[in-house]
């Protein structure tokens, strides 16, 4: 397993995706999928950092696991922060026109719509995000 | 991200180039609020864009709406993989893409 901690701030964003593009390549990742997983990153990243610990600030980790047969990658995340679970917001209506779009509520639909399977906890107040995408 | 303008009277070519992410699209949507005054016809060209991810959604739907009002917006050489990410959440049928 390979893992990250490091502040939730929207300044470390690029470090973080480092950190995954790095590992991700490193296991022969198509370069498709490792796109797929940097929005998949970002979004939770960003979400995290502007949400959980607001007014404070707190960690997160990136916890980044591989398995073969068929080849994939989990992610998950850690916060410590307010109990949030993003898989209770509604998916954006895709086929509204302009007027009637909000602004927001996409990040977390990217990550629905860009991995295979994704599930959340909160468990020893802490709220664990895991996702996996087959590649 | 680096951005470039080419204004043309009220035509207005902007050239957003590398990534638009959450570090980057307050950048692009600083420069918007006021590059946008008297634009009546916008391109955004993305030739040199290789990422795009929800916070520069939220930049181009914003400047999406504002151009409905004052004219139009159209955006122009989008790579695979931004495509994708347009058409994903809709907005590839809310957007001139030529």
């Amino acid at each position: 397993m390979e893992k990250i901690t490091i502040e939730a701030a929207t300044d470390n964003l690029q470090q973080v995706i480092d950190f995954a593009t790095e590992r991700l390549e490193a296991h022969d990742c198509p370069m498709k999928v490792v796109m797929q997983m940097e929005l998949v990153i970002e979004e939770v990243f960003v979400n995290v950092s502007s949400y959980a610990y607001r007014p404070d600030v707190g960690n997160v980790t990136i916890c980044l696991d591989f398995a073969e047969n068929p080849a994939s990658v989990e992610i998950t995340f850690i916060d410590s922060g307010k109990p949030y679970n993003p898989l209770e917001k509604d998916d954006p209506d895709t086929t509204l026109g302009i007027d009637e779009r909000e602004i927001g509520g996409l990040g977390i639909f990217l990550v629905k719509k860009n991995t295979d399977d994704i599930a959340y906890e909160y468990t020893d107040k802490q709220n664990i995000l895991r996702v996996k995408k087959f590649f | 991200m680096e951005i470039k303008k080419e204004q043309n009277g009220t035509a207005l070519t902007i050239h957003v180039i590398g990534r638009l992410d959450a570090g980057s699209a307050p950048e692009l949507s600083k420069e918007l609020t006021t590059a946008l005054n008297g634009v009546e016809d916008l391109t955004f060209d993305f030739a040199e864009l290789k990422y795009i991810a929800s916070a520069g959604l939220r930049v181009l739907l914003v400047a999406q709406k504002r151009m409905a009002k004052q004219g139009s917006m159209k955006l122009i050489h989008v790579s695979e993989a931004v495509m994708e990410v347009l058409e994903m959440t809709g907005f590839s049928s809310l957007m001139t893409i030529a």
